[in-house]
């Protein structure tokens, strides 16, 4: 009782101090980031206090023993987080790309323009339904494989709500246009200070349920997972180290100016890929795949190489952002050399995850779920062989600054950590909600086709797109002169955004049947459809030739 | 601390002890008595009934 | 020792030393290429002519960075023979020594605005901001019309320079003490501004956005972009310079 009259008067003090916070806001747009907090604080006391048990507290109720099964509670709030803030991403991200082709879209408001609904779109789709799918499936891994519910159970509630109070922020910042002006780093400092405070507890939740282990080993996934948490963490509070104007501001300026913030920035960025996009999502694929393919991983001793290599690899390659910067030359080299050694052991996983299968591809045929992983890994390999191509610094003259990068980055999103998460969370579903299967397999079928399609026509438009854009921008004629005005190569680029918005609207389609076969998996419903493969069979024909008659 | 101080130790020494402790990390891995271990944690996966009293 | 750490599974089943080694593991590559940046001499060589943003340029930039320009604007020319002639000389590091944060860029959505100040009028910007394909029709850039219509109210802008002093901007005490004067001042065709220009070397001081008697965002913001890129005599370092 008293540690529930504890935790309702801390949300109680917090939504306080935030509606003080809000009054004493030096902007408009940090008061209402202000008042955010203070409902996010009432909101939670009040369903604590709702969902509290009051009868076991007054000792009425025998206090229920410890849960037989794993903490899945959280898991249930995790997927369906993924997915709404997966839609929420995929939409922003298509509504951005039909911007470039038709800009009467930027409405003429402030809120609504690209320069403020791109870091909209980036961080929907990276740290909510990315950040929300790795929460979930770590959840899920590091108890299933070490036999062990989740440690310190309220905080990792704590991780999850608070989570989800940093994408608010986040984002609705981003509209009122509060911005650190760093690209995925753009919150700002109060911002920061929150993710971390939830950060360094979802590493005590995770660190706690690998302690308490019932296995003797930690399981490769565990690595991944940990190295994620672990160097995010490292990363966010190098890279955001900022000075506040005012405490009651949202205005902060960074730590570092230039030459200096530019390699800061982009060590955290590339490694945001590296870490976040990659090592945590190759947790999932350690754990996932294996399990749908219900077979062991490949190679373990090369999961175990895989990690090593990979983390001490992916670290330096950071620079190859900046080649032909101002940066200094060494460092460019550094990290186009590190960028392509690294091209080994990203394409070490991927065949460790594919050759997995090996003695059992057929089920790429008859399991949507095995396919949509397949997939997954090829695309890790495609565009973990294109990056470290494209830091090399004579590629890379050519395609830095255009659109061939959003193409890449694409790739590996809509095609890596988009159908892996997809896979992982059509894994999870029934066995959440305890059904007995998903409500249709034929509709992932659907998701995998439309899903593919999209990222062929997104990939294949801005590979043309990009790289045509550069060479427009270094064309001379006969005559000397640059051929092309920059205009020339803006209008030029239509037809490219066109078939881009097009490959997107498709991605988000599939994602809106998925979330609909959600729904009814989690209603409990089975669809009547006929199996995704079967053997012909005809009743008819299944007896002895009869001897023909004598004629 | 200089610059050329840190420069000095990131591609001489400090390069080597990075060197010898990515090898030292993959040697374990790939040694022969590790495999019984490995084998066995990579059969986790599939044996994840419930957790364990 | 040597033997118990070697036995096997150690890492595998010791948290703390699987945790401790992959931190080393990442924090050495961080330190080791980042680190020598902030000692070393050759990073920012200094050139003539840099100095830190009036309070309106600075004011300016924080819209700029509001408005997120920097998702399709580079401000990093680099050293082809192409991007020297499209935007003007290479950037040189020196030049972005005093930009709390960074504004490189990673994309050219738009063309780069590294040097952008002076090659259009004021009224030219103006106009394109309020409706860019007015000026450009193949434009794809939002319009910022409502930028023209707002107030620039910035009571507080000394603190802003008391931050970005603190962490390394050569704010004098005479800046911070005129710099709610030096923020009015620059955009007023009437005020007196050779105190401000006596410390901030080349500052253009006039009206910006064609309404002297209101002090806008419109205003900040394009003094900001054309202050960009001219601060340093590129020529003049030219020949001090090694081929590449």
């Amino acid at each position: 009782m008293t540690l529930l009259v504890a935790k309702v008067g801390a949300c109680l003090i917090a939504a306080f101090l935030a509606i003080f916070w809000a009054l004493m806001a030096a902007d408009s747009a940090f008061a209402i980031q202000m008042g955010i907090v203070a409902a996010a604080a009432l909101i939670a006391a009040w369903a604590m206090a709702r969902t509290a048990d009051y009868r076991a507290m007054s000792g009425l109720a025998p206090p229920a023993g410890p849960g037989t099964g794993y903490d899945d509670n959280l898991i249930r709030f995790g997927v369906i987080a993924t997915m709404f803030w997966g839609l929420a991403g995929f939409l922003a991200g298509l509504y951005i790309a039909l911007q470039l082709a038709f800009p009467a879209l930027n409405l003429g408001l402030e809120y609504t323009t690209f320069g403020r609904l791109r870091p909209l779109h980036t961080s929907a789709v990276i740290f909510a339904f990315g950040g929300n799918a790795l929460i979930a499936t770590s959840f899920w891994v590091v108890q299933r494989t070490c036999r062990a519910r989740l440690a310190f159970p309220s905080l990792a509630r704590f991780v999850f709500w608070g989570y989800q109070l940093f994408i608010v922020l986040a984002a609705t910042g981003y509209l009122l246009g509060i911005t650190e002006g760093k690209e995925y780093a753009e919150p700002e400092w109060y911002v920061d200070i929150w993710l971390t405070i939830v950060w360094v507890s979802y590493l005590a939740v995770y660190l706690g349920t690998i302690v308490r282990r019932r296995e003797p080993h930690i399981y490769v996934a565990n690595w991944f997972y940990l190295g994620f948490i672990l160097t995010v963490a490292m990363l966010h509070l190098v890279n955001n180290l900022s000075l506040p104007v005012s405490i009651f501001g949202s205005k902060s300026y960074a730590a570092f100016a230039g030459v200096q913030d530019a390699l800061t920035q982009w060590w955290y960025g590339h490694n945001a890929v590296g870490f976040f996009l990659t090592a945590g999502f190759l947790g999932m694929m350690y754990y996932f795949v294996p399990k749908q393919a219900e077979k062991p991983v490949y190679s373990y001793r090369l999961s175990i190489v895989h990690f090593w290599s990979l983390i001490f690899l992916y670290i330096w390659a950071g620079p190859h952002h900046l080649q032909y910067t101002a940066l200094p030359d060494w460092a460019q080299t550094l990290g186009m050399v590190f960028s392509i050694m690294l091209w080994m052991p990203s394409w070490g996983g991927m065949i460790n995850g594919l050759m997995t299968l090996s003695g059992a591809w057929d089920k790429i045929r008859t399991d949507p779920i095995i396919r949509m992983m397949v997939l997954a890994l090829a695309f890790y390999g495609m565009s973990t062989f294109e990056g470290p191509m494209m830091s090399i610094k004579t590629v890379n003259a050519l395609s830095h600054y255009t659109d061939w990068t959003i193409g890449h980055v694409h790739s590996g999103a809509l095609g890596w950590n988009g159908m892996i998460t997809f896979a992982c969370v059509y894994f999870m579903v029934p066995r959440l909600w305890g059904r007995s299967r998903l409500y249709s397999q034929r509709m992932v079928n659907w998701h995998f086709w439309l899903a593919t399609l999209g990222i062929v026509l997104y990939a294949s438009a801005m590979w043309v797109a990009g790289i045509m854009q550069g060479l427009m921008w270094r064309e001379y004629g006969a005559d000397g002169y640059l051929v092309y005005a920059f205009s020339d190569v803006v209008a030029a680029m239509k037809p490219y955004y066109l078939i881009r918005a097009t490959g997107g609207g498709l991605y988000l389609l599939g994602a809106l049947i998925m979330a609909w076969n959600m729904f009814q998996t989690i209603r409990g419903k089975l669809r009547d459809e006929a199996p995704m493969s079967d053997a012909p069979y005809d009743p008819a024909l299944d007896k002895p030739l009869q001897p023909v008659a004598a004629a | 601390m200089s610059y050329d101080a840190l420069r000095h130790a990131a591609d001489s020494w400090g390069l080597l002890c990075l060197t010898i402790l990515f090898l030292f990390a993959v040697w374990r891995a790939l040694r022969p008595s590790a495999r019984a271990d490995q084998e066995a944690a990579s059969l986790i996966p599939l044996d994840d009934e419930g957790p364990r009293a | 020792m040597a033997s118990k750490l070697l036995d096997h599974g150690k890492i595998e089943r010791n948290v703390t030393l699987l945790l401790v080694l992959a931190l080393i593991t990442v924090a050495i590559g961080g330190i080791v290429e980042i680190a020598p940046l902030f000692w070393i001499d050759s990073t920012v060589e200094k050139v003539k002519g840099m100095r830190p943003y009036t309070p309106l340029e600075l004011a300016g930039r924080n819209i700029y960075i509001r408005e997120g320009c920097y998702n399709c604007h580079s401000q990093m020319i680099r050293p082809f023979r192409d991007e020297v002639e499209r935007y003007g000389h290479y950037s040189l590091s020196a030049e972005s020594m005093y930009d709390h944060p960074f504004q490189w860029g990673s994309k050219r959505t738009g063309p780069d605005l590294a040097r952008v100040g002076g090659r259009y009028s004021d009224e030219w910007h103006v106009q394109h901001l309020v409706d860019p394909r007015s000026v450009v029709p193949e434009s794809i850039m939002p319009p910022y019309a409502f930028l023209k219509s707002r107030p620039l109210v910035l009571p507080a802008i000394r603190d802003h320079l008391v931050a970005l002093r603190r962490v390394g901007v050569p704010y004098g005490d005479a800046d911070l003490d005129a710099a709610l004067d030096d923020l009015k001042a620059q955009a007023d065709p009437e005020a007196d501004t050779r105190d401000l220009v006596a410390r901030y070397p080349k500052a253009q001081a006039r009206d910006f956005d064609g309404d002297p008697k209101t002090l806008t965002e419109m205003d900040a913001l394009v003094a900001y972009l054309q202050m960009l890129g001219t601060l340093v005599d590129t020529r003049a370092a030219e020949p001090m310079e090694q081929p590449r």
